[in-house]
């Protein structure tokens, strides 16, 4: 990768994404994409939750996945963090425990692209008839 | 914590609870007077003297979800263990500011952290939030404005899968040019002296 120091070397890289970017806007549609909240409070960073948002920025392009990433803050999970709240459109969200970047790749390939259900969730909303 | 860009990534929280929409941080490293300090102001709701006098207590937060909160009170032992202090100013209404400072020698100060990543992180969770940093070294000194960087991006967002990296990588590089969190010149000195 070349070397980025001022301004002006983030705004040829900018070009070079606007060339490519369709201009749909993503900022408009938020809840037609998924949603993906790491739980960024004082248990969550020193548990390292600032790993597991990264490793989420950094590896949901390659797999073809547009998604949020967002922070919020603790649920009250604390032995549990990492946590990661995942929200598809039009699902319940679901709250993954213990979530390290192995988790978070186990996450991707299985619940983001499949729908499959991986170990490690937290049970909050089940619904009582 | 294991680092101060942990810490910095915490008690930003506590901003961002606040609902600064403009959030200042500054790092200052003063080898000579033995001098870390760390700054973060915001422009949230501010506190009033009552709860002002309670956020160093462990068991005071705002929060219903559990009954500690543990992001100052870290912060302050880990600033009191090297010699230094945890300072917090508040006005309802005009905002907050937390200042830990550091002996900069002293072991026990914990390692600056990657602070690229936390920056970036944090702008990308919050695109609506200004912020503005300023690192001081007695090398120079780096800062910059998100306000600039999306006055650079002309609406591109900074979540793009390509313009992140080239943020952290802009950060970084800035970073290690103003020789943040690198020992003291006359110790690296000492060290090569005795190989």
């Amino acid at each position: 990768m070349e070397k980025i120091k001022s301004l002006a070397d983030l705004k040829k890289i900018r070009d070079n994404v606007q060339t490519k970017i369709d201009l749909r806007e993503k900022s408009e549609h938020p809840e037609s994409l998924i949603q993906i909240r790491v739980a960024m409070a004082t248990c969550g960073i020193a548990a390292g939750s600032k790993e597991t948002m990264n490793y989420f920025l950094n590896h949901l392009e390659e797999n073809g996945i547009e998604a949020v990433v967002t922070q919020t803050g603790c649920m009250g999970y604390c032995f549990a963090e990492p946590t990661v709240e995942i929200t598809k459109p039009g699902k319940e969200p679901i709250v993954f425990g213990h979530v390290n970047c192995e988790k978070a790749e186990e996450i991707i390939q299985k619940y983001l692209k499949h729908d499959e259900l991986v170990e490690g969730i937290i049970p909050v909303n089940y619904q009582s008839i | 914590m294991k680092d101060l860009s942990s810490h910095i990534m915490d008690i930003v929280q506590n901003s961002i609870r606040a609902e600064a929409t403009w959030i200042i941080i500054r790092l200052c490293e003063e080898p000579a007077t033995d001098l870390f300090s760390i700054e973060i102001q915001d422009n949230g709701c501010g506190m009033d003297e009552v709860t002002l006098a309670k956020v160093r207590n462990p068991f005071f937060t705002s929060r219903t979800v559990r009954k500690v909160g543990l992001g100052i009170p870290l912060l302050q032992q880990n600033a009191e263990r090297t010699g230094g202090q945890l300072t917090i100013t508040s006005q309802p209404g005009v905002g907050t500011t937390v200042k830990a400072t550091f002996s900069h020698s002293h072991l026990d100060r914990p390692p600056l952290g990657d602070l690229a990543e936390t920056l970036t992180l944090l702008i990308v969770a919050n695109p609506n939030i200004r912020f503005s940093y300023e690192h001081t070294t007695a090398i120079g000194q780096y800062r910059f404005d998100t306000e600039e960087i999306n006055a650079v991006l002309e609406g591109v967002p900074i979540s793009h899968p390509d313009i992140l990296p080239a943020l952290q990588n802009m950060i970084r590089e800035n970073l290690k040019d103003i020789q943040a969190d690198q020992p003291q010149q006359s110790n690296s000195h000492q060290s090569s002296n005795i190989k």
